[in-house]
């Protein structure tokens, strides 16, 4: 599934007084199938919002977004989307959340639980499928949040800082898990953190964000998700000295940034 | 507590600060409970001594003589006058065919107003044409005391059932939709998204998201219909009724009957209680997520 933003651009209008913001200023991005594109930058730049444009929640004040040659209209399927604040449903379970995508798509109870149980037991939730979600820690239900975009089998899954508040340690298996089903499926991602050593491990592809007006300032090809792949142990990589200086170099394009101010 | 006080403040002030400062802090949290969640604390005590501090006065004025009985008869005779109606019945009609009438009528027209109400207050929420063209009328009409209408009831349906049921009905309509329309905003718009994301219809959204995140607020606002209606009763059995409490009280009224006066209004109280405590029941088991995420 091939992803083609052109000169998108967004603005939100002007509201109680307050001037428009310009929240995306002519963006242009390619997601191919197969890619991982992580965008990285200071808090309100625009990532967020690009991220409601290619799951079809925003249209574009101008420019224009392909999905394989169609213009995206609106969400779908084929896009699932977890979300920054967890946007999960506190009048279903764990499991009922999970499997919630699909019983939206009409697939009996027993089928959905068989898919939504193997994803909770990924996610380390295993024993939790009856709790109510808000009895469940902020990590926790970020965890629940990103199970339900999975069990839903989307060609591109869409994160919104899907990871921010896990622990260290949950945080790299996390990582570690999605890349693996990334891999496995195929699948293409876009995945938002404010995490540069996140980003590095995980992504293909680099964007770097600038704020007001929000845009795209930098882009870099990575290689070190699919080292991973390649067997590759996790800490090894971001300990090797390519992904130390490109640390650095994508950190102090970030602090140039807030400098600015 | 009072050690927080300056120890130079003489005791009196110590104690008075002491008291004034569960006003300007929460008090320290026991196990299980949340610092801070407003108003926590269990009230089952302190209801039933007002209650009994209520009755003890009232008792206490009646036994003196301070009051003359037709002005405020003393507990005891409205106790013997409920067992009295209850037993000989008031008008030749037994009391709980009273209740059972009147409650028959507030129940009859609080489902209707829900069946009709809930349904057309969500999709008032949901589409600004049916919002367009229902949000006048109901508004309009909403402020308007009941006994002001009352006589257009009895002009344009008679002085049966219709009239009466139909009363009752208006006064719980309007905040049954009014708070059904609210409930539709409820749901986080990410909650929406992510359903639709999941290739949800806009069908599926209502059913699945929307409804059920309303349903907090579709309750509080049947809870608060209901109570409408009760008080709507008396004005609906003013209309050529033979049966009912609201008929009862009345009645009894116009001959001075204080004691079956105050007993009506207390088993119109007690039900309506009843009711309101099965609702808040009812909340607990099917909402219990209210207001937790
Ligand atoms: N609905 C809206 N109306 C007006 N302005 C908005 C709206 N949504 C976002 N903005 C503005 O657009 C800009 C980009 O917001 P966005 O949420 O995309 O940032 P972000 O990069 O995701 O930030 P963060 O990392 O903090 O989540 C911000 O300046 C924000 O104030
Ligand atoms: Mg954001």
């Amino acid at each position: 599934m091939a992803l083609e933003i052109s000169q998108a651009s967004v603005e939100f209008p002007a509201a109680n007084g307050r001037p428009p913001v310009e929240a995306l200023r002519r963006v242009d991005l390619t997601i191919e199938p197969g890619d991982f594109t992580v965008a990285l930058g200071a808090s309100g730049c625009g990532k967020s919002t690009l991220l409601n444009l290619i799951a079809g929640f925003l249209a574009p004040s101008s420019g224009d977004i392909r999905l394989d040659g169609a213009a995206v209209e609106g969400p779908s399927a084929d896009r699932s989307v977890v979300f920054q604040k967890h946007a999960l449903l506190p009048w279903l379970n764990v499991i009922d959340n999970v499997a919630f995508g699909l019983k939206l798509q009409g697939t009996p109870k027993e089928q959905r639980y068989e898919v939504a149980e193997k994803f909770i037991g990924l996610l380390g939730l295993a024993g939790f499928e009856k709790s109510p979600v808000y009895s469940l820690s902020g990590g926790m239900q970020q965890r629940v949040g990103i199970a339900r975009a999975l069990t839903c089998d989307p060609k591109l899954l869409l994160m919104d800082e899907p990871l921010g508040a896990l622990d260290a340690l949950t945080r790299e298996r996390a990582q570690e898990l999605i890349l693996r089903i990334w891999k496995d499926t195929g699948k293409s991602v876009f995945f938002i953190t404010h995490s540069v050593e996140e980003a590095l491990f995980m992504g293909t592809r680099l964007i770097v964000m600038s704020p007001r007006p929000g845009r795209i300032a930098h882009t870099f090809d990575l290689p070190f998700s699919q080292r991973f792949c390649d067997g590759e142990p996790a800490r090894q990589i971001k300990a090797s000295s390519d992904f130390v200086s490109l640390r650095e170099e994508v950190l102090a394009i970030i602090f140039a940034d807030e400098e600015e101010e | 507590m009072t050690d927080h006080i300056s120890t130079k403040a003489p005791a009196w002030r110590q104690t008075v600060g002491g008291w004034m400062a569960q006003f300007s802090r929460s008090r320290p949290t026991r196990p299980g409970e949340t610092y801070g969640v407003p108003g926590q604390g269990e009230t089952v005590v302190l209801s039933l001594a007002t209650i009994a501090a209520f009755i003890f006065v009232w008792w206490l004025v009646t036994a003196l003589g301070l009051v003359k009985p037709l002005f405020v008869p003393s507990p005891q005779a409205i106790l013997s006058k409920f067992v009295d109606i209850l037993t000989a019945g008031f008008t030749g009609t037994p009391l709980w065919e009273h209740a059972g009438i009147s409650a028959a009528r507030v129940f009859g027209a609080f489902l209707l107003a829900c069946a009709i109400g809930v349904p057309l207050g969500l999709a008032m929420g949901m589409s600004p044409l049916v919002r367009g063209i229902f949000d006048p009328p109901i508004e309009f009409y909403r402020p308007i005391p009941p006994l002001a209408y009352l006589p257009l009831m009895i002009i344009w349906f008679g002085i049966g059932e219709v009239s009466k049921v139909l009363l009752i009905f208006l006064s719980v309509f309007a905040p049954v939709a009014l708070g059904a329309k609210a409930g539709v905003r409820s749901a986080a718009i990410e909650q929406i998204h992510a359903a639709y994301s999941f290739g949800a219809s806009r069908w599926q959204v209502l059913r699945y998201v929307i409804l059920p995140s309303a349903l907090p607020e579709i309750l509080t606002a049947m809870r608060i219909g209901i109570g409408f209606g009760w008080t709507t009763l008396v004005a609906a059995e003013m209309v050529a009724a033979t049966k009912g409490i609201g008929y009862m009280v009345l009645t009894a009224s116009q001959f001075l009957q204080t004691a079956t006066v105050i007993m009506g209004i207390i088993v119109i109280a007690a039900i309506a209680y009843a009711f309101d405590l099965l609702m808040r029941f009812i909340e607990r088991r099917v909402v219990p997520w209210k207001g937790r995420m």
